[in-house]
């Protein structure tokens, strides 16, 4: 239970951290909070060859409302993002899901980005970028390049971030028209992983009309799923829609995998009514928003 | 290993003293604090993020010391259960109520729930002045007990509250 000798690296500029980092190429690793990491290091299942530790590089913990969405430094705390209240006037959904990553104590040292790098498909924020469009902004010392989130979640613990890079920030954007969200799930503790979660974004239209609805899922499948639900509820009422009717379109789309946690059927089961629960708590969000 | 490890230096303010030692970069910020600064009293559980018995504050944040290296948190100021203590030396508040409440029995997960609930209440101390049972239990949810049933650990965040906002009165006076 502890981690295998690492050559460790502290830089203290984003220059230097992404030089140490085309050096070392597929020997190097990025310690950001490290609440993923560093168990997966102490139970050694991870070891790597070299740690670059990015905790000094002040210059990326933000979080920064831009006119096209909220943008989120590598190492701004899950806390940080979860408490600025710029940010939830602006965009709640990363409030509504921040509260179930984890623990507090947990979300003091984890940061966002690294949770998006980590991949885990039942990691929060990998359905929240996915469900509002977001992207990842990844450099190396020779360019940047920007991956949409539909892009970057390549399988589970698997990201496009490459040997040699470093995801500098995610860019969360803001939805359009008049739109309200809500994160739901279901965990055996407190805290636990989700056996399954849903995101929600419901778009009204000038009549309190349902105009859009959508879900992403964590825990049914390798990467986020995002599934469009409008056929199910659109021109419906914001109060009185079929939400159970969405719910049962997103779980027929659904294929999740049965583990010790739970039967495939039950996590289908859990898709739809958690579906409905959220859908119908997003919409109640966009009318009062 | 054939080469040695390399070794680093790190300096902390631990409860509010400075402290060094000289060790490798995998050394958890747990191991650091027991084996390194003999301050024994942060206990080790899961070692993995679970238990949170190793529940530190790492400049006024509560953290799970197992999960960061000491190396990591160079330059940082740290506050153990060692240091929730009131400055004479008496139980401080968190203490005392652990103590009034009958919080806790075999005590292995204590300084874990007492670094928690401090940085609960001291953190933003205007949001958690008067906790209700539900937030109480919300804010321990991240540290495990194996014991108590968590029913005078829920009772002593309140009381901890309670004797917090006595001090205040008392001090405003």
């Amino acid at each position: 239970m502890k981690p295998a000798p690492f050559a460790y690296h502290r830089p203290d500029s984003v220059d230097e951290a992404l030089q140490v980092l085309a050096e070392l190429g597929a020997d190097g690793k990025v310690l950001a909070g490290g609440q993923s990491l560093v168990p997966l290091l102490n139970m050694r299942l991870a070891a790597p060859t070299a740690l670059v530790d990015i905790n000094r590089l002040d210059q990326l913990a933000y979080v920064r409302i831009e006119e096209s969405g909220v943008r989120v430094g590598a190492t701004a705390r899950h806390a940080d993002v979860e408490r600025d209240e710029a940010t939830y006037d602006a965009l709640p959904l990363l409030r509504q899901a921040l509260t179930h990553v984890a623990h507090p104590t947990i979300r003091n040292r984890g940061t966002t980005v690294g949770s998006l790098v980590h991949a885990d498909p039942s990691g929060e924020m990998t359905a929240v970028l996915a469900l509002l469009g977001g992207s990842v902004e990844i450099r190396t010392a020779a360019a940047t390049r920007t991956v949409a989130a539909a892009d970057f979640f390549l399988g589970p613990l698997e990201s496009a971030v490459g040997a040699g890079e470093l995801a500098a920030s995610a860019h969360f954007p803001l939805p359009e028209g008049n739109a309200g969200t809500a994160w739901v799930e279901v965990a055996r503790r407190h805290g636990d992983y989700a056996i399954c979660g849903v995101g929600a974004l419901v778009t009204l239209d000038d009549d309190l009309r349902v105009a859009a609805a959508r879900a992403a899922y964590i825990s049914v499948d390798a990467t986020p799923v995002v599934r469009d639900l409008t056929d199910a509820v659109a021109g419906q009422p914001h109060d009185a829609a079929d939400w159970a009717a969405a719910g049962a379109l997103a779980a027929g789309e659904l294929d999740p995998e049965a583990d010790i946690h739970a039967t495939a059927a039950y996590r289908r089961h859990l898709a739809a009514v958690l579906t409905a629960r959220a859908q119908r708590a997003a919409a109640t969000h966009a009318e009062q928003r | 290993m054939t080469a040695a490890e390399q070794r680093h230096e790190v300096r902390l303010t631990v409860n509010g003293v400075p402290r060094r030692a000289v060790v490798p970069a995998r050394r958890l910020l747990s191991d650091f604090l027991r084996h390194d600064l003999r301050l024994t009293g942060t206990h080790v559980g899961c070692e993995h993020g679970v238990c949170g018995a190793c529940t530190v504050l790492v400049d006024g944040r509560a953290m799970r010391s197992c999960l960061q290296f000491a190396v990591s948190v160079d330059g940082a100021e740290v506050t153990t259960v060692e240091g929730c203590l009131r400055p004479d030396g008496s139980l401080g508040p968190v203490q005392q109520a652990f103590q009034d409440c009958h919080g806790l029995q075999c005590g292995f997960c204590t300084p874990g729930f007492v670094t928690t609930i401090t940085a609960y209440l001291d953190d933003r101390p205007d949001d958690h002045p008067d906790p209700n049972a539900e937030e109480a239990r919300e804010a321990i949810a991240g540290n495990l007990c194996r014991c108590t049933g968590y029913q005078n650990i829920v009772a002593a965040v309140q009381r901890a509250a309670e004797i917090r906002r006595a001090d205040r009165a008392e001090a405003s006076q």
